[in-house]
């Protein structure tokens, strides 16, 4: 087990080496010059050959990318052109508005798609299973923004059952150790702001979560039919185990292996999703900051976005198939 | 030929609705199971009785089809309703009906009194939990012992099957054993809660030719042993020769002859049960011709309006056509065969060369031509030596 993450983790490495020249090919080769960008209407030719001499911009691009590299691996992700604060500093404090958000999304996925998929999977072909396909067909085919902004509108702004955005009212105040809104209110003892924040949590994680509950319903009913009729299905019940215990043990259990799969290839489109929701719903957290970035000509910050959420995406990945390996002992020895 | 010609009664004797004596474990009475599916009804069963006495042993004989699988699965209540439907019947098991039963007692009832080894051992256990788990969390439901007792108890099976290490085999999974090892830790879970009726789906089909005659010692050791009662299913004659004391022979869905299995293999009546010992090689011998019984298995929606058998069979006349046959006591009160030779109207009509004597080319006459037990039985005992080899 052990040996198999270690090799996991080495064959990680040269995919986001690749990745890093990828990524910064692409953006030094996009229009828009970074140092134009930050001086907006003050730039002068004098003073954007200064800035992109500080900025290292004159050098020739392989220069720029070693010294970017060595960079790296220390750790430094470099500087924000805009803020000129280190760039992990700015992505600490807004990455865990992302990880709340889309762990809501993920929650609200897999705890509404897996049981939804078993009951369409026990009531296959009758009333049932046609409402859960349908609905996991809307799922998938409406847009997160049009769903995000159709949300928005029914439950805040007419029913007001919501807030419409944000991650905390701006009349509560709070102290943050983690930046989690939900984890520091709970640290404090904060029992009416959590709710508040769970309240804001609530829209932007079902607009989020919806495609992945779609897939995630549809693979769980699949997955649970084609275990059903596996002949160790009726070597359980040949046993006298009741329905209960065949359908929560000897079925589901066998039905997670696909669902788990699924379920961390969710992960990427989640972190893509969570840009479109996050500036709906005014969510403070790296989508917001990514749109951000690319409007004012952050490169560097873009760059680093998404060299982390493909790091995140690998060990997501990674976790996935360690739970996988852990549930199936057919590839655990392997 | 001298035999009686009394049909014997649908239900095997006894009336309907009463259990049959304490000495019958299992009393199968006009069984019906039929599947709705979409292209219409398939009587998979029907029609079919049988008994069984305890610690007795019968075999289940037939072409692919014929209803034997699904008459077992109907036993143990494991087919799916719909599209599976008991129409009617009765199953009395070990003095209760089982039919009728509700779902919870018939639970207590499966896998602890009457226990099922399937067909395909590679597929037949769960491949996410070790095969000690598997088999103690049967010992666990029906013995209530406790996880440790069971564990241990799993550990027991495993030897009683002849696993070697047992205590390190059973904490494997599935896939690290072989077919012919997990068929025999299905057998250990199926014995491993002391069951009165072991049913064995033709349990080694999908095993080694060698490993094949082990398990079929096994089993018959096993039943030996705990005195339990076994229903053998399989397509194999000579299996069904060596391991049981009755035997009966379905075809498309019912019963066509029934008896002790060295009268049915040595004289058999209805002309589907001759035409399979036909194709045995062991009984046909060297230098004969083998002859496989012509046509084919008659489609499940579209049977022949009377004797199902007709359209393949060598001696019919209109009678045949006309009016299903019944199952007729042929000899002993137990032998039957479902044929219209064996019926009132049988007499004019009987062959002389019915039995195994009509093998081709034969045609002294019938008492000369017919190999004598002992020939059958080392011919089969022969089959299985080279198999093992
Ligand atoms: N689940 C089902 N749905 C519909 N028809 C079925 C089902 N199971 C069995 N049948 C039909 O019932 C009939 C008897 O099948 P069964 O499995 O009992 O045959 P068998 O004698 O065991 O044959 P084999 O030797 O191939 O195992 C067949 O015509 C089969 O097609
Ligand atoms: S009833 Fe007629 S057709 Fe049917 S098996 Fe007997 S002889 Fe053949
Ligand atoms: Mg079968």
């Amino acid at each position: 087990m052990t040996k198999y993450i270690i090799r996991r983790l080495l064959a990680a490495i040269p995919v986001l080496f690749g990745l890093s020249i990828i990524l910064f090919a692409f953006i030094h080769l996009l229009p828009g010059d970074p140092a134009v960008a930050l001086l907006g209407q003050h730039a002068t030719p004098e003073l954007t050959a200064e800035i992109r001499a500080q900025l290292g911009l004159d050098q020739p691009l392989w220069q720029q990318y070693l010294a970017y590299l060595g960079q790296l691996l220390h750790g430094d992700l470099g500087k924000s052109i805009i803020t000129n604060r280190p760039i992990i500093d700015e992505f600490l404090l807004r990455f865990p508005g992302t990880v709340e958000l889309t762990v809501g999304a993920l929650i609200f996925a897999v705890g509404l798609g897996i049981p939804l998929g078993r009951y369409a999977a026990r009531h296959v072909q009758g009333f049932g299973d046609g409402m859960v396909t349908v609905i996991s067909l809307l799922g998938i085919s409406i847009p997160i923004f049009v769903l995000g902004l159709t949300l928005q509108y029914i439950f805040a702004v007419q029913l007001k059952w919501l807030p419409a955005s944000g991650r905390l009212d701006p009349r509560i105040a709070i102290e943050y150790h983690t930046n989690f809104v939900l984890i520091d209110t709970l640290l404090d003892g904060n029992i009416p702001a959590f709710f508040n924040g769970l309240s804001h949590l609530i829209l932007p994680a079902i607009a989020l979560g919806s495609i992945p509950l779609a897939i995630i319903t549809r693979i769980t009913r699949a997955s649970v039919l084609d275990v059903t009729n596996e002949d160790y299905v009726r070597t359980a019940r040949a046993k006298g185990l009741s329905e209960r215990r065949v359908g929560g043990r000897h079925i589901m259990r066998n039905a997670w292996l696909p669902v788990v799969t699924v379920i961390g290839l969710q992960v990427g489109g989640l972190l893509a999703g969570a840009v479109i929701t996050e500036t709906i719903f005014s969510w403070n957290g790296v989508g917001r900051w990514t749109v951000q970035a690319i409007q004012d000509h952050d490169y560097f910050v873009v760059q680093s976005i998404i060299l982390i959420f493909a790091l995140i995406f690998l060990v997501v990945n990674l976790v996935v198939d360690i739970g996988y390996a852990f549930i199936n002992p057919r590839i655990r020895y392997a | 030929m001298t035999e009686t010609t009394i049909a014997i009664e649908q239900g095997g004797g006894p009336m309907l609705g009463v259990a049959p004596p304490e000495d019958v474990l299992l009393d199968v009475r006009d069984l019906k199971t039929y599947f709705h599916v979409m292209d219409g009804t398939v009587r998979a069963v029907d029609g079919v009785s049988f008994s069984l006495k305890r610690g007795s042993s019968i075999g289940v004989v037939g072409e692919s089809g014929s209803g034997k699988s699904v008459t077992a699965l109907t036993m143990m209540r494991l087919l799916d309703i719909p599209p599976a439907e008991i129409v009617d019947g009765e199953i009395w098991f070990d003095g209760r009906e089982l039919v009728a039963m509700s779902d919870e007692d018939i639970r207590h009832i499966r896998g602890k009194d009457m226990a099922m080894i399937f067909q395909e051992p590679l597929t037949a256990l769960n491949p996410l939990f070790t095969v000690g788990d598997q088999i103690s969390e049967q010992i666990q439901l029906h013995m209530k012992v406790k996880k440790r007792e069971a564990w241990d108890r799993s550990i027991e099976m495993l030897k009683t099957v002849g696993i070697p290490n047992a205590e390190t085999r059973v904490k494997q999974y599935p896939h690290e054993m072989s077919g012919g090892m997990r068929q025999r830790v299905m057998i250990a879970m199926a014995i491993s809660c002391e069951p009165k009726l072991i049913i064995a789906d033709e349990p080694t089909t999908a095993l080694d030719v060698t490993i094949q005659a082990q398990i079929m010692e096994l089993l018959k050791s096993i039943q030996q042993r705990t005195g339990a009662s076994l229903m053998l299913i399989t397509h194999d004659l000579g299996v069904i020769a060596e391991m049981v004391d009755d035997v009966i022979v379905m075809y498309a869905g019912q019963v066509v002859e029934q008896g002790h299995v060295d009268e049915v293999f040595l004289d058999p009546r209805a002309p589907y049960t001759e035409g399979l010992i036909r194709s045995i090689p062991s009984v046909v011998g060297r230098g004969r011709r083998l002859k496989a019984i012509r046509g084919t298995v008659p489609s499940p929606f579209n049977l022949p309006p009377a004797c199902r058998f007709e359209p393949r069979c060598d001696y019919p006349w209109d009678l045949c056509r006309a009016t299903e046959p019944e199952l007729y006591q042929v000899g002993a009160p137990e032998r039957g065969a479902r044929c219209h030779l064996y019926g009132p109207a049988g007499r004019g009509h009987r062959s002389p060369v019915v039995g195994t004597a009509s093998v081709e080319g034969e045609t002294e006459s019938t008492e000369a031509a017919r190999p004598d037990a002992a020939q059958v039985f080392l011919k089969s005992e022969q089959a299985l030596e080279d198999r093992r080899q």
